[in-house]
């Protein structure tokens, strides 16, 4: 696809965790189109957030990475820290699980988004600040002026994590990453802030990759779903042929992810289908399917080979030897 | 069921679902802490708990959902007796708590236990699995070395740890899985009858959580475990439920059985919370945010009723009068609002969002809704 917006292919991450080499994230390719909305399913440690940091450039040095992350036509992987500061902000941004964190707590959020925007362009701070002002009312927070002066513990939650999209749209990026964006709100908050992402990539004609762990976030705002387990991605396909009517899960890990999320149709007291154990350690991962050693349904060829992510339906790839039954339900 | 009302013998009338004495039983809880300005003037009073009313049933599981800010932490601190709620009373086991002191608190506290939400912050780092489990026994003076030795290996295999393995570990040797485990069989060590769970599997990844509820529900039919679980995702709660309470800006909204409450609840803001729901399910809806707006400060809630702020039904007369919990549609199901949602919206409301549609769905019997509302305040 020439038209991609980011093109990652065989992104490869590791670590050195005392002597021994942990692969984080192991042969990860996708494309991102403009406008689009991708989420990036998976549980501690499946190298979602990994994939992504390492696409902005967050990750500590002494970290391997290779592969290819092309924006826009430019290769990512391999720029140095200042050559990469060129993109981040401008072209791809992102914001955070935890807003109180993210946000200084000594300076007035108005003063910390104009401060963003000054970064990346030379204007004056009257300027800046005018912006500012227009960015919190972008992100629709009632009485912006009076807000520009407020300090971030004066906000709640759900103010602070639109300040931080402020301060992330300050450039107008193309590309929008959103870790774990809303995790910390509560639901009724974060439906506002996942609803407010959506109109904001409708106005600014910008993608937005989605990285959580909630499957249901997943099945309620994005376009297309990647799901990955132990650094590789197992499953992807449009939103809607996974979920919802005549949606199909394949791979037994997205359908065991599915089936233990506690859902309101089922009635109280009912075992959860459970998957025992936990991810297998990330220094030492088996040689079949990373999945294998906590599925009900692996045989000797899961343990001994690792299925290859391939497209097995139109727009569906799945990396499993033995997938669910079309329609549902193992 | 209970049903916070204003009655003198202040005991719940109708929808008590087991008979018998409850095992708890909590009746006008007011929490309040004065927030102090630097120099220590009076900032304002936070109004955390005001005038909660619940039972809960011996094997029972009451499940209270709620946002940040709701109380329903407080709440569950307030029934510890730690701190001590400001008034109203909190009967366990037929003893009175809030008149307690020292000893005989801590006794009475004996059959009520823990798990919060993190459990690495709840396990003491420098200390051995062994010994965090071992810890209330020895407290309590349960049996000799060679007895508390058994019950840890017991109570390890009880929660699927190895004793062998698991024992000899410290906290942070375990995944977060693990360690809540180790929380939960510390908790069950002295035989509660009680287990209140403060957003206990908040923190895990899903499969794990799933592990861990499955725990819960293992103990509760093998221990005859009662629980209060309390958690912000209404979908978590009722997974594990008999009976649902919401809880709203320190006050209860809506109560009832798990399964009406979601098939039909009354309160808007319940409504709201199941719209704001991502759901997999097949042709389940998306999200929306019906509601706008974040819950007010507890320092001066609003008049009247406290979610009429935010609330796409609200008149004058909800800003002017409280409503009293009462009791509609289905046994034991009652919700505190002038304009439940089995009625038509008013005609004057201020629609501060999105209009709630009045709900059609049918009750669990199947019969159609009706306006058939039995007033109990």
């Amino acid at each position: 696809m020439s038209e991609a917006l980011l093109d990652v292919e065989d992104l490869r991450v590791a670590f050195a965790v005392g002597g021994r080499e942990v692969r984080a994230v192991d042969g990860v390719s996708f494309t991102v189109s403009p406008g689009d909305t991708l989420a990036i399913i998976g549980e501690s440690g499946s190298g979602k957030t990994v994939s992504c940091r390492a696409l902005m450039g967050l990750l500590p040095t002494g970290t391997h990475i290779s592969g290819s992350a092309r924006l826009r036509g430019s290769e990512l992987i391999g720029l140095s820290d200042s050559e990469l500061r060129r993109y981040r902000g401008s072209d791809m941004a992102m914001v955070f699980q935890d807003p109180a964190r993210s946000l200084n707590p000594t300076i007035r959020v108005g003063e910390q988004i104009a401060e963003a925007i000054r970064t990346h362009h030379k204007v004056s701070k009257r300027e800046a600040n005018t912006q500012a002002v227009e960015l919190l009312r972008l992100v629709r927070i009632p009485a912006a002026e009076r807000r520009f002066h407020e300090y971030p513990h004066q906000l709640s939650g759900g103010m602070r994590q639109r300040v931080m999209i402020a301060i992330a749209l300050a450039c107008r990026p193309k590309l929008l990453f959103a870790d774990e964006a809303t995790t910390a709100l509560d639901v009724t908050t974060q439906a506002q802030i996942m609803e407010l992402l959506l109109e904001l990539q409708q106005e600014l004609d910008m993608a937005l990759i989605m990285i959580s762990h909630d499957l249901g976030l997943a099945a309620s705002y994005a376009d297309e779903v990647i799901v990955m387990y132990a650094g590789k991605i197992v499953e992807q396909a449009p939103a809607a042929q996974l979920f919802g009517v005549g949606g199909a899960v394949r791979m037994r890990y997205t359908r065991a992810l599915l089936d233990a999320i506690p859902h309101l149709e089922r009635p109280a007291h009912t075992q959860l289908p459970i998957v025992s154990g936990r991810p297998p350690d990330p220094t030492a991962l088996p040689p079949g399917c990373s999945f294998a050693p906590r599925c009900r349904y692996a045989e000797d060829d899961c343990r001994d080979k690792m299925p290859a992510l391939a497209e097995h339906a139109p727009g569906h790839r799945w990396a499993c030897w033995h997938p669910c039954e079309e329609g549902g339900a193992a | 069921m209970t049903v916070p009302q204003h009655s003198d013998t202040g005991e719940p009338k109708t929808g008590v679902q087991k008979t018998g004495e409850p095992l708890l039983s909590v009746r006008d809880l007011v929490q309040e802490f004065t927030v102090r300005e630097r120099g220590g003037a009076k900032a304002g009073v936070v109004q955390a708990v005001s005038g909660v009313s619940f039972d809960v049933m011996p094997g029972e599981t009451l499940g209270i959902v709620g946002e940040t800010g709701s109380g329903k932490s407080t709440l569950a601190r307030a029934i510890l007796q730690a701190p001590r709620p400001k008034s109203g009373s909190v009967v366990f086991r037929g003893t009175e708590l809030t008149k307690l002191r020292g000893g005989k608190l801590l006794q009475a506290r004996r059959h009520m236990q823990f798990v919060f939400q993190d459990p690495f912050g709840s396990l003491d780092p420098k200390w051995k699995v062994r010994s965090i489990v071992e810890e209330p026994l020895v407290a309590y003076r349960v049996g000799n070395r060679a007895a508390r030795r058994k019950r840890v290996d017991e109570l390890l295999d009880l929660v699927g740890l190895d004793p062998s393995r698991y024992a000899k570990r410290h906290p942070r040797e375990l995944s977060g899985g693990q360690a809540q485990r180790v929380a939960i069989a510390r908790a069950v060590a002295l035989e509660p009858s009680l287990l209140i769970c403060d957003e206990a599997v908040s923190s895990l990844d899903v499969l794990i959580q799933a592990q861990v509820l499955n725990l819960f529900e293992r103990l509760r039919t093998e221990l005859g475990l009662s629980y209060l679980f309390i958690a912000h995702d209404l979908a978590l709660v009722k997974q594990v439920s008999d009976r649902v309470t919401v809880m709203y800006l320190g006050k209860l909204c809506e109560a009832g059985p798990g399964e009406s409450v979601y098939r039909q609840p009354l309160h808007p803001y319940t409504r709201a919370l199941l719209d704001s729901i991502p759901s997999t399910e097949p042709g389940g809806a998306r999200a929306s945010a019906t509601i706008k707006g974040e819950p007010p400060s507890p320092i001066n809630p609003p008049s009247g009723c406290r979610f009429r702020t935010r609330c796409p039904r609200a008149t004058d007369l909800c800003a002017e009068q409280e409503p009293m919990a009462r009791e509609l549609a289905t046994t034991g199901h009652v919700v505190a609002c002038h304009f439940p949602l089995t009625e038509p919206a008013p005609a004057a409301a201020a629609g501060n969002g999105t209009a709630v549609q009045p709900a059609t769905a049918q009750t669990t019997t199947g019969q159609p809704t009706t306006t058939a509302s039995k007033a109990v305040s």
